[in-house]
């Protein structure tokens, strides 16, 4: 926790405060950026024009305007649902989200992330997961048999995809000798070359396991809409849905910048001093060109069936990482 | 329990488990309708699968009987309805067989070259929606965007996308090719129908490639089609499978080129036929069929005969008693009119054979033992049509 002053009182309660408040609101601004693009670039490869209208220009709005449509919507309780389970399941979803958005680095300053923690990788990757209890609850608790087929889906996924998401990260930490996602940042920016060239193995592995750890396509498997009608989202309507519906956005959004602060060099940017008010906007380019090429795949493939889903997961990613990682390691010691 | 039976080492420690009922359908968004499947899966396996139909029943073949030969066309193009013109055509030639007329030349090309627009409609149609089932989005709006040329020139001829109502016991109807000419010599098919058909037939084959070179060589799409389904040819053949789905299982039966409803015999095509009936073929073979569509309708508006559209009929039309069976390669499969007449004003009995209803007598056998997401590959690549299930 190199940048942390030690604080009392007032003033570590009113930073934190406002570091949460602008987490909080990060989520709902970058679902909607994000699903903006994801409506645009559709249907641009689809030879539509898309949202069109709201807002005057562009459809820049149409985002607004759906969020505005999901408040008024009724909420819907299933009559045998769990109700408590079924209520929360989106919160934790949520939770889960925005407990990712605190270790992203920005900036190198101590303002440029929530908490810059020295274990920083290990808890992202750990909070990852809790967005998927909450997709179990609501499979679950939805009283619907393909809520419940697909939280289960949803259970497999997370469970054969957190361990190459989690050893693809492993040659990146041996590398940069520090899990803390600053000392990452700093350790790319030292030695002005990204991990990516090295780790190009890692960073193709955890891209495919961040993929399916957001449930899209072509893992779409737990929601898989000509199978399961919607999956574990079936039964939800309202404002409920539309915090999966930013989630999956906002997850999106932080499982790329976490693949930017590991292998793309975070702030970092050749020429470019890091500590300029430029270091935020490297970022979002960088988990920009990320989250295209995930809308891009998201619409160019069909949906894998759950056992190849499996088949990729246990037979090829996890070998493969650890061979990957066998390899960094025995490099890092011998160069 | 289970500690018990773990501490023996020869008994078996599966875990018991109860099968699920799960009802597919009848509203779900990969039935194509109203079809519902009740499945009893262990896990993601199902073990048993019973197709429930009817929920779309519109008792087609009772309403014939209650409704004269020229109304009967707005009944039988609903029947599928992804194909209307070329539900229209088997019952029209049936019902001018038992009275002994025959259309004009140029009325039975320009069937001919609807009925293959329907097809290849019906074919983009499944091309559109094949796809998407397996989760792909995009190929359905290339797809769709082709439909809609064909479309437009069904509609210039008929006045009609889905619904043509345009064939005439003894002809086609009369449709007047420039302006209002009140004289029967004067009506033909819109002047630039023929040029029009020809252009858009390329644009036809170039989004054929488009859609191959989008599908065809993308790794899942081929790990979710190749050897799922396998359909073999004596299965296909005992259920009454017919159509793409039987060719995909490597029989080359077709009735285009075995029956003589319509003129196919001067006509230069090949019958696409499958190796091993699994869905990529039954997918491929559908792909291929639309090529062999645009060769037929390419060499019938290049030697379309001129003449009347219309044949002399009475004004009153009247079957005389009698009984047919007229039996037409429709783009499902096998589609069949078995007419019965006591010489009144309308039928006294039509039997409908429908391609779909039998393509889909299949599913019980070929869905045991799939798993859930098999069945929507496996029920989208049969691409059966609910109201020509139920009719």
């Amino acid at each position: 926790m190199t940048g942390l002053v030690p604080m009392t009182g007032l003033v570590f309660w009113a930073e934190l405060g406002i570091k949460m408040a602008v987490a909080a609101a990060a989520v709902p601004a970058i679902g909607m950026v994000i699903g903006y693009a994801e409506m645009k670039l559709s249907a641009h490869m689809q030879s539509r024009v898309g949202p069109y209208f709201a807002g005057g220009r562009y459809g820049w709005a149409q985002l607004i305007a759906d969020g505005v449509k999901f408040i008024q919507k009724e909420d819907i309780i299933p009559a045998e649902a769990d109700r408590p389970v079924f209520k929360w399941a989106p919160a934790l979803v949520m939770l889960g989200t925005m407990a990712l958005l605190v270790v992203i680095p920005l900036h190198p300053s101590r303002y440029g992330m929530v908490r810059d923690l020295d274990v920083g990788i290990f808890y992202a990757l750990a909070v990852s997961s809790v967005s998927t209890i909450g997709v179990l609850m609501a499979g679950w608790s939805s009283a619907n048999k393909y809520s419940m087929i697909g939280g289960l889906r949803a259970a497999g996924q997370l469970i054969a995809y957190e361990l190459p998401l989690v050893l693809a990260t492993v040659g990146v930490v041996i590398q940069a000798g520090t899990m803390s996602m600053q000392g990452i940042v700093q350790a790319q920016v030292a030695q002005s070359w990204p991990f990516m060239l090295t780790q190009f193995v890692g960073l193709a592995i955890f891209m495919t396991a961040a993929l399916a750890e957001l449930t899209r396509l072509p893992f779409d498997m737990p929601i898989a809409e000509s199978e399961l009608v919607m999956g574990y989202v079936t039964e939800y309507s309202g404002f409920r849905f539309l915090f999966f519906f930013l989630a999956e956005f906002a997850n999106m959004f932080s499982m790329s910048a976490i693949a930017v602060t590991l292998f793309l060099g975070g702030y970092g940017f050749w020429g470019i001093p890091t500590d300029t008010l430029l270091s935020p906007l490297i970022v979002f380019a960088k988990v920009g060109i990320l989250v295209f090429i995930m809308i891009w795949l998201r619409w160019t493939l069909p949906r894998f069936r759950e056992d190849q889903l499996q088949t990729l997961a246990w037979k090829w990613l996890i070998p493969i990482s650890i061979v990957n990682i066998i390899v960094t390691a025995v490099l890092k010691v011998v160069v | 329990m289970l500690a018990h039976h773990l501490s023996e080492a020869a008994v078996s420690v599966e875990l018991e488990t109860e099968g699920m009922t799960l009802n597919i359908g009848p509203q779900h968004p990969s039935t194509h309708g109203v079809l519902r499947l009740v499945a009893t899966i262990d896990g993601e396996r199902a073990t048993d699968v019973r197709p429930v139909i009817g929920y779309m029943h519109r008792g087609y073949e009772k309403l014939a009987e209650v409704r004269t030969y020229p109304q009967i066309t707005t009944i039988v193009n609903r029947i599928d309805w992804v194909s209307g013109f070329a539900n229209e055509v088997p019952f029209i030639v049936a019902a001018e067989r038992l009275m002994g007329v025959e259309a004009p030349p140029r009325a039975q090309w320009i069937r001919l070259v609807l009925t293959e627009m329907a097809r290849i409609s019906s074919h983009l149609v499944f091309m559109a929606s094949y796809p998407l089932e397996l989760g792909a989005a995009t190929p359905l709006f290339f797809a769709l965007r082709e439909r809609e040329r064909v479309l437009d020139l069904l509609e210039s001829v008929t006045g009609g996308r889905f619904h043509p109502n345009f064939n005439r016991i003894g002809g086609v109807k009369p449709v007047y090719a420039a302006g209002p000419v009140t004289k029967k010599a004067g009506m033909d098919i819109p002047a630039a129908f023929l040029a029009e058909t020809r252009d858009a037939m390329d644009k036809v084959e170039s989004t054929c490639e488009e859609i191959e070179n989008l599908v065809a060589g993308n790794e899942v799409f081929l790990a979710r089609t190749k050897g799922v389904g396998v359909i073999p040819v004596e299965k296909a053949a005992s259920y009454g499978v017919s159509g793409p789905n039987l060719r995909a299982s490597g029989c080359g039966f077709d009735l285009r080129k075995t029956s003589d409803y319509l003129p196919y015999d001067g006509f230069d095509f090949d019958i696409p036929t499958g190796e091993n009936g699994d869905c990529w073929d039954r997918w491929w073979v559908r792909l291929e069929e639309i090529r062999q569509s645009a060769r037929i309708i390419r060499q019938a508006i290049d030697g379309i005969p001129s003449g009347p559209l219309q044949a002399k009929v009475p004004r009153i039309i009247k079957v005389p008693a009698g009984e047919t069976y007229v039996r037409a390669e429709n783009p499902k499969g096998e589609m069949g009119y078995h007419l019965v007449s006591l010489g009144g004003l309308g039928p006294y009995r039509l039997k409908i054979r429908s391609a779909s209803f039998s393509n889909l007598s299949i599913l019980p056998w070929i869905l045991q033992g799939a798993l859930v997401p098999d069945f929507i590959a496996i029920m989208g690549s049969i691409d059966f049509v609910l109201g020509d299930v139920d009719r």
